[in-house]
């Protein structure tokens, strides 16, 4: 397998010393994380905001995208091939260059990422899109399991999830109160975002406060047992897109752009049963080749972690534990105060790559998972090269 | 996106259609030999008992072929509490779902547990299958697990195991080809604000479009961007029922769900006033009259049945007015 990894030559990069070969992550924006939109399912009227603000910010207009890729479900809409309907919010006239990934948003961004590496173009607008309210979510997930001898059974996403949660509560990997701590901290972190679906603590008679600990979340009832509501990221909607550019071309869109100087995606088995999945070896492989072994400099990492344990597995497989104090971890809040489906995972890259252009971080990590239990990991490094 | 005046229009939509799979070698065996009330497993490169069988070999992809006979009782490895179960699970009442190491497995199997209550479930539990009445060779044949001191348990036992040349000729005999797995899902779908505002003009006799703020053209039916450049459109423009057939087809072909007798027409017709023509039949003339330019207008169904829908148009038919000239709809073909 060849790896895409630049971390081996780090360096200012300059408008002088940049080619075509750097790519990097220039705009971001996402929609407001809701509970249930006045959206279609195929995410036009969450998509054309967010696109009209990513050509203001960046001063371009859609015919200076070279490439346009896309991620969403079509078991999400229910109709076969949904995704091209949302087409309408980019404006097909004259003919794109277009493609889709049934997969969260951060695939498609790596397509379109490969395609800068071709030289074909040098802008890339990568988006992602769910209607998460529209069925019933936590059945619909189950479609992502082995079709033969498993989804049949329609084993709810919750229920896959209170599995690999009890696992590890069981060998004394972690316990109900690291997990609820970090919905605590993720609650606490999203009062600062305000794309969140929520934040802070609404205690049973309603009140909303900023804070939240561990302890008053531990004192809710079970929804799944080992689950309780806190562990699990909330059914939302949303879309989120990023513009890439490469060489020349991302000076001249951005001051300083995020530099991808890692990016990875590696697959575990579909055998459920026959992994350990109180760890995430794809995300450890997909870390370890995008960081080139060397997690130091990194100060922010968006994990895309659905289930408040997920975060404990991947924070363990990207070498980020023990970190807490050198490295924020998912200081927007997080997928556990707003998860739209297909888009979660482009959020977490576009929140890293946020942070290292508006200079609040050198090298921040962005990761994104797709299937069941996380069977499927991303890795994002972004780095400012100054 | 800001909070509409009215709320968009939805209705759920009801899929059901059964997946056909073919199986191959591996899970139809496994899934025929279900039907028949045995359990077996595939050995992996590095000796483990796979239950379900697995057709590679996670780590190597070396394709697995060697069956092994397992129990029907085994060891509970994790679970997870179901308080609400959705449809297609195994129990309609609340149940564990499971990863399952049967007697004899290295890997453990998803199911479900039928217990009462979240407290008589526990990791390294002893549980058995509970076989279905009648089996179809799919998972479902076992109906489920209960723990093994039940009354239900206590009356299962394993079948004499079967190996080598056995197995073989046992798993050989009737082998599932193709599975067929019933789905169905409920989506509730919304129209856009745009196609809403369309539909609510329609219930009331009238067809609106809306204007593309870059080119000036009027889309009926509306959508929520310009579908050329990808702006919100936001004018509503009021259309005529009155229109020009730009092109159009016979259709001599019976089919499933047809609801007029052919040959009829199917015609794309572009409303007066509009820049994008509608899908709609064309009736009133014999179909071999139909051409392009022809002028047609809106044939409505009664007022009292008219609803939030295009089918409010029973048809178009001839005005009998001349025909349009070409260049006025040579664009929009």
């Amino acid at each position: 397998m060849t790896s895409t990894q630049t971390a081996a030559r780090p360096g200012a990069l300059t408008p002088e010393t940049v080619t075509d070969d750097d790519v990097a992550v220039v705009g971001f924006c996402q929609s407001p994380s809701v509970r249930r939109s006045y959206s279609t399912t195929n995410g036009t009227e969450m998509l054309v905001p967010i696109f009209q603000q990513i050509y203001k910010d960046l001063g371009i207009t859609r015919r200076d995208i070279g490439f346009w890729c896309s991620g969403s479900s079509d078991y999400m809409s229910g109709r076969a091939f949904s995704f091209i309907s949302s087409v309408d919010a980019i404006g097909a006239v004259p003919p794109i260059d277009e493609s889709h990934v049934e997969m969260d948003g951060a695939w498609a961004m790596y397509e379109a990422y490969v395609k800068l590496k071709t030289g074909e173009t040098d802008t890339a607008l990568a988006y992602g899109f769910g209607k998460s309210s529209a069925g019933n979510l936590r059945r619909t997930l189950a479609l992502q399991t082995d079709p033969y001898v498993v989804a049949p059974l329609w084993p709810d996403s919750l229920a896959l999830a209170g599995m690999q949660a009890r696992l590890g509560l069981d060998a004394g990997l972690w316990d109900e109160a690291a997990m609820a701590e970090v919905a605590a901290r993720s609650r606490r972190d999203a009062v600062g975002n305000p794309a969140a679906q929520f934040a802070g603590f609404r205690a049973p008679d309603g009140t909303v406060t900023d804070d939240v600990t561990a302890e008053q979340l531990l004192a809710q009832p079970m929804l799944a047992d080992p689950l309780r509501r806190h562990d699990i990221a909330p059914v939302t909607d949303g879309a989120a897109a990023i513009v890439l550019a490469s060489g020349r071309r991302a000076f001249a869109l951005c001051d300083n752009p995020a530099w991808i100087t890692g990016f990875e995606h590696i697959i575990d088995s579909a055998e459920l049963g026959g992994r350990d999945l109180t760890t995430a070896p794809s995300a450890a492989e997909a870390g370890e080749r995008a960081t080139g072994g060397d997690v130091a400099g990194i100060t922010m990492a968006e994990l895309h972690a659905p289930f408040t344990h997920q975060e404990l597995i991947l924070r363990s497989a990207l070498g980020l534990d023990g970190a807490a104090d050198a490295v924020a971890i998912n200081p927007s809040g997080g997928p556990l105060t707003g998860n739209p489906m297909f888009a979660a995972g482009l959020q977490r890259i576009g929140n890293a790559a946020r942070a290292v252009i508006d200079g609040g971080a050198d090298r921040a990590l962005g990761h994104a998972t797709s299937g069941p239990l996380l069977q499927q990991n991303l890795v994002c490094v972004l780095d400012g090269r100054r | 996106m800001p909070t509409p005046d009215l709320e968009p229009l939805s209705a759920p939509i009801e899929l059901q259609f059964d997946y056909t799979r073919s199986v191959g070698p591996v899970i139809g065996r496994f899934l025929g030999a279900l039907a028949r009330r045995r359990i077996v497993g595939v050995r992996g490169s590095d000796g483990r008992v796979h239950v379900p069988p697995v057709e590679f070999d996670p780590d190597t992809a070396d394709p697995l072929d060697e069956f092994v006979e397992v129990g029907h009782a085994g060891q509970v490895v994790t679970w997870s509490w179901v308080a609400d179960p959705v449809d297609g699970n195994p129990l309609s009442e609340p149940f564990a779902f499971a990863l399952i190491r049967l007697d004899g497995a290295d890997t453990a199997m998803v199911h479900a547990v039928k217990v009462d209550g979240p407290a008589r479930m526990s990791t390294g539990m002893r549980v058995r299958a509970v076989w279905a009445e009648t089996t179809t060779a799919a998972i479902g044949d076992i109906v489920h697990f209960v723990p093994e001191d039940d009354a239900d348990a206590a009356a299962g036992t394993d079948p004499e195991p079967l190996a080598g040349a056995a197995l073989t000729a046992f798993l050989d005999q009737d082998p599932l080809q193709i599975l067929v797995t019933p789905f169905e899902m409920t989506v509730q779908h919304s129209a856009s604000v745009e196609e809403s505002s369309y539909l609510r003009a329609i219930a009331e006799g009238r067809v609106v479009g809306q204007r593309c703020p870059e080119t000036g053209k009027v889309y009926v039916p509306p959508r929520g961007a310009s579908p050329t450049h990808g702006v919100p459109t936001d004018e509503e423009v009021e259309v005529s029922d009155t229109g020009t057939v730009t092109t159009f087809c016979i259709v001599n072909v019976p089919f499933i769900g047809q609801k007029i007798k052919p040959p009829y027409v199917g015609a794309y017709i572009l409303l007066d006033g509009a820049d994008i023509p509608l899908l709609h039949l064309v009736l009133g003339c014999d179909p071999s009259e139909v051409r392009m330019g022809m002028r047609v207008r809106a044939v409505w169904k009664p007022r009292e049945e008219w609803v939030p829908s295009t089918g409010n148009i029973e048809h178009f038919a001839p005005t009998g007015e001349p025909d349009a000239p070409y260049e006025s709809y040579a664009e929009h073909l």
